[in-house]
C-alpha cells in the first residue's frame, strides 16, 4: 500500500537512501540493495506501494512484473496499523501466491496514539503468517523484526516465485519489500510466460466478475479485523484534525498555502544564492590562481578551450547544487509533513482544468527560483502521464536566471515608468504559455488513474530523510545530467570559436553562420542575425545572454545598455524578450528533462514545442504591433 | 433514503449503499476501504466544486465530485 513506510524501512535496513516521502507513491521503481542477512548476503527490493492487486497502473505494473519474473526467499509485506480495516485484504491476496511472507505492521506508534489496538499474535494465528509490530521512522521493533526476517530467511532457503498455477488473483500480487538471496536468483526458474494478465485495463473486470473469490476474502478481513484489533469507533480529536480545520479552511486555507509556498520560495533562493555566489567565486579563485598560471605554457586556443568550455561547463553543473539541495530539503519537508496531499486538495479544482494537480503546482511556483530542481521535483508525482506535463509546462516558469536578462533589457530599453509593467507582462506571458501547454497537451498526457488520494495525518519530517534525499538528488544531477551539461557547454565553446582566427562569439564562427542561416525565421519576428545569434547562444543558459550582447555588439557592459537602444525599437526589442522567455531555458533543464523521462524523444519534444510557441509568440507580437502602429 | 456522496451534508456519517464506477476508479476505491456497508463521512469540501475530504473507516482520502457521484450512500431519515 502507498504510504505506509515502505522506503523508511527500506533505509532503514540497508542504510541507504531510497527516498521517502508523505506523497502515495514516492517509489516510482524499485530500488534495490545487498545487506548481510544472517550467515549470507541478501537483495533487498524496495518495490513500489500499490493500492489494489486490480488496476494497471505504472507501480502494479512494476510489482506484478517482478513478482512473475524473481524469484524470491521472503515477501515483506508492510502494511499501515492504522489501517488495517482496509489493508488486510492484500496480506490475504498475497497468501494465495504461495510466497513466503511476513506481515509486518508500521506505524505501530501512530496506531496506538489513535487507540488502535492490535493482538499481533491473534491476528498471526488468524493469518496463519508471521506478524510483527514495527515503526520504521523511530525503529521500535525494528530489531525484533529483523531477527525473525533472519530466522524466516534460514528456514527456507529456497526462493519460491508468484504461483503460476494461480488463476487471475496470481498477477494481482501486491507486495512491497522483497527479500531475496542472491545466490538463489538467476537461471533456476523458468520464465513464466503467462503475461496476460500483464497489461490489464481489463483486470479490474474481470475482478469484478470473478467476485467468487473476491466475496469470502471481504468476509474474511471483516472477521479477521475484528477479532484482533480493536479500533474506537469515533476518533479521538486529533491534532492532524485541528490542523486541517486552519490548512484546509474554505476562506483561509488558500492564502495559507500561497504564504506557506511563498516562504519556502524565499527560503530556498535566499540561502541558495550567497552559496552560489560563494561557489562561483570559489570556483573564479582557482581559475586566477591556480589554473591560469599552470596552463600558461599551453597554446592559447587550447587554453580557452580548457577554462572557457571545460571549466566553464564543470562550473555550471556545480553552481546548480546548493540549489538542488536546498530545493529537496524543502520539498520533502512538505512532503514527509503531509501538506503535499493538502496541496492538492486545496488547488485541485483550478489544477484540474489544465489537466494537472496540486503537486504539479508547487513544483511549479518553485520554478520561478529555477527550472532545474523543479523538474527534478517532479519525481514526487505518482502517474508518469502527470509527471512529463508538468515537466513540459516548468520550462515557461520565469527563472530567476531570465529576470536578469529582463531586469537589465528593461532597464536599458524602456523608460522607467514603462519597465515595471515590461516585466509584469512578461511574468504574464510566462503563465499564458504555461497553461496553454498546459491545456493543449493534457489529453495526450492524461493520467490514466482516477485522482483519488489519500489525506495521511501530519507527519513530522526527520532531518535524517531531509538530508538524504537531498543528497541523492544532487548525486542523480552530477551523475546523470552533469556529463550532459558539460558536454553541452563544450559544445558551445567550439561553434564560437572554430573556425581558428577569427573573433570568438563573432559572425563568422560557426555560430554566426548558423545565426545568419535563421535570418528569414527570425526577420519574421523581427529579430536580426546579431540578436539571433545572441538567442543561439542563450541555449546554453540565459545568464550568459547579456555578456554575449556584450560581445556580439561589442560594447562594454557599462554601454551596452546605449548601443542596444540605438540599435533596437521597443517593438523588436520586446519580440526579443518574448523569445528569450519562451524558449528553452537553458541546457541544465534540458539535461534534466533527459534525466527524469528517460527519453530523448520526449526531451527533444519539450525542446521544439518551447521553440515553436516562442517563435509563434513573438510572430503575432511583432506582426501584431507593426500592422497596429 | 438513498442519496450521492455529494450531496451527504458535511459531517453527517453514512453508510455506502452502492459504488457504480468502472475499472480503475472502482479499484481505487476498494483500496481505500470505500465500498458497501462502509461507515463514511464527508469532512469538509474544496472551493469552486473542488474535491471531497472524506473518512471511510481509518482512511482520510480526497476525492473529485465526479467520482463521488457514483457512491450511493444511505442515510438514516432520523
Amino acid at each position: 500500500m502507498p504510504n505506509t513506510g515502505k522506503s523508511t524501512l527500506f533505509n532503514r535496513l540497508t542504510a541507504s537512501q531510497a527516498r521517502v516521502g508523505n506523497w502515495p507513491g514516492v517509489t516510482v521503481a524499485a530500488q534495490a540493495a545487498r545487506i548481510a542477512a544472517g550467515g549470507a548476503t541478501a537483495e533487498i527490493v524496495d518495490l513500489p506501494g500499490i493500492y489494489s492487486l486490480e488496476g494497471g497502473c505504472e507501480a502494479e505494473l512494476i510489482v506484478r512484473r517482478f513478482l512473475e519474473r524473481e524469484p524470491i526467499n521472503l515477501c515483506l509485506v508492510l502494511l499501515h496499523a492504522a489501517q488495517l480495516d482496509r489493508q488486510l485484504t492484500l496480506a490475504l491476496q498475497l497468501k494465495t501466491l504461495g510466497l513466503p511472507l511476513l506481515v509486518l505492521l508500521n506505524m505501530a506508534d501512530e496506531a496506538a496514539a489513535l487507540g488502535v489496538r492490535i493482538n499481533a499474535a491473534r491476528l498471526s494465528a488468524e493469518l496463519e503468517l508471521p506478524v510483527r509490530l514495527i515503526s520504521a521512522k523511530y525503529g521500535g521493533g525494528v530489531a525484533a523484526a529483523w531477527q525473525c526476517i533472519e530466522s524466516l530467511l534460514d528456514e527456507r532457503p529456497g526462493a519460491a516465485r508468484a504461483d503460476g498455477a494461480g488463476r487471475h488473483a496470481r498477477a494481482q500480487s501486491g507486495r512491497r519489500n522483497e527479500l531475496h538471496r542472491v545466490p538463489q536468483r538467476a537461471e533456476s526458474l523458468p520464465r513464466n510466460g503467462q503475461t496476460a494478465c500483464l497489461g490489464c485495463g481489463a483486470c479490474p473486470m474481470t475482478w469484478a466478475a470473478g467476485a467468487t473469490a473476491g466475496v469470502p476474502a471481504a468476509v474474511a478481513v471483516e472477521r479477521i479485523y475484528a477479532s484482533a484489533v480493536k479500533a474506537p469507533d469515533d476518533l479521538p480529536e486529533r491534532l492532524t484534525a485541528r490542523l486541517d480545520r486552519l490548512l484546509l479552511h474554505r476562506q483561509l486555507g488558500l492564502p495559507l498555502f500561497f504564504v506557506t509556498v511563498f516562504l519556502l520560495f524565499e527560503l530556498v533562493y535566499r540561502l541558495a544564492a550567497p552559496m552560489q555566489e560563494g561557489m562561483v567565486w570559489g570556483l573564479g579563485r582557482l581559475r586566477l590562481e591556480l589554473l591560469e598560471p599552470a596552463l600558461r605554457a599551453v597554446p592559447p586556443l587550447l587554453r580557452s578551450f580548457l577554462l572557457e568550455g571545460l571549466y566553464n561547463g564543470v562550473g555550471t553543473v556545480l553552481s546548480f547544487l546548493p540549489v538542488i539541495v536546498l530545493f529537496f530539503v524543502a520539498m520533502a519537508a512538505i512532503e514527509d509533513s503531509g501538506y503535499l496531499a493538502r496541496a492538492a486538495f486545496l488547488m485541485d479544482a483550478v489544477m484540474a482544468r489544465a489537466g494537472l494537480d496540486g503537486g504539479a503546482f508547487v513544483i511549479q511556483v518553485m520554478g520561478l527560483g529555477c527550472n532545474v530542481p523543479a523538474i527534478l521535483g517532479t519525481r514526487v508525482m505518482r502517474s508518469r502521464a502527470l509527471r512529463l506535463l508538468t515537466m513540459l509546462v516548468i520550462p515557461f516558469s520565469l527563472c530567476s536566471a531570465r529576470l536578469q536578462v529582463f531586469v537589465f533589457l528593461a532597464g536599458a530599453l524602456f523608460s522607467a515608468r514603462a519597465a515595471p509593467l515590461v516585466l509584469l507582462s512578461l511574468y504574464a506571458a510566462s503563465f499564458a504559455a504555461a497553461a496553454l501547454t498546459a491545456v493543449v497537451w493534457q489529453r495526450r498526457y492524461r493520467s490514466p488513474e482516477p485522482l483519488l488520494l489519500e489525506m495521511p495525518p501530519y507527519r513530522l519530517p526527520t532531518a535524517g530523510h531531509l538530508l538524504r534525499q537531498a543528497r541523492r538528488a544532487a548525486e542523480h544531477f552530477l551523475r546523470r545530467a552533469g556529463g550532459f551539461i558539460i558536454g553541452g557547454m563544450v559544445a558551445v565553446w567550439l561553434l564560437t570559436h572554430l573556425p581558428t582566427g577569427v573573433p570568438p562569439a563573432g559572425p563568422a564562427t560557426l555560430a554566426g553562420r548558423a545565426a545568419l542561416l535563421l535570418v528569414p525565421v527570425f526577420r519574421l519576428v523581427g529579430i536580426g542575425p546579431l540578436l539571433s545569434l545572441t538567442l543561439l547562444l542563450g541555449f546554453a543558459a540565459k545568464e550568459i545572454i547579456i555578456g554575449a550582447l556584450a560581445v556580439i555588439y561589442r560594447a562594454g557592459d557599462a554601454k551596452l545598455a546605449g548601443v542596444l537602444a540605438a540599435d533596437l525599437g521597443w517593438v523588436q526589442a520586446y519580440s526579443f524578450m518574448l523569445f528569450t522567455l519562451i524558449y528553452t531555458p537553458c541546457l541544465a533543464t534540458v539535461a534534466a528533462i533527459r534525466q527524469e523521462s528517460g527519453t530523448w524523444r520526449f526531451t527533444l519534444f519539450a525542446v521544439g514545442w518551447s521553440l515553436t510557441l516562442a517563435w509563434l509568440a513573438s510572430f503575432l507580437f511583432y506582426q501584431g504591433a507593426r500592422a497596429l502602429l | 433514503m438513498r442519496i450521492s456522496l455529494n450531496q451527504l451534508p458535511d459531517g453527517q456519517a453514512a453508510v455506502v449503499a452502492e459504488i457504480r464506477a468502472g475499472g480503475s476508479l472502482m479499484a481505487r476505491m476498494t483500496a481505500f476501504g470505500l465500498k458497501p456497508g462502509r461507515r463514511i463521512r464527508v469532512i469538509r469540501r474544496a472551493n469552486w466544486q473542488g474535491p471531497l475530504h472524506v473518512r471511510v473507516g481509518m482512511t482520510e482520502i480526497m476525492i473529485r465530485r465526479s467520482d463521488a457521484q457514483s457512491v450511493q450512500v444511505a442515510v438514516d431519515p432520523a
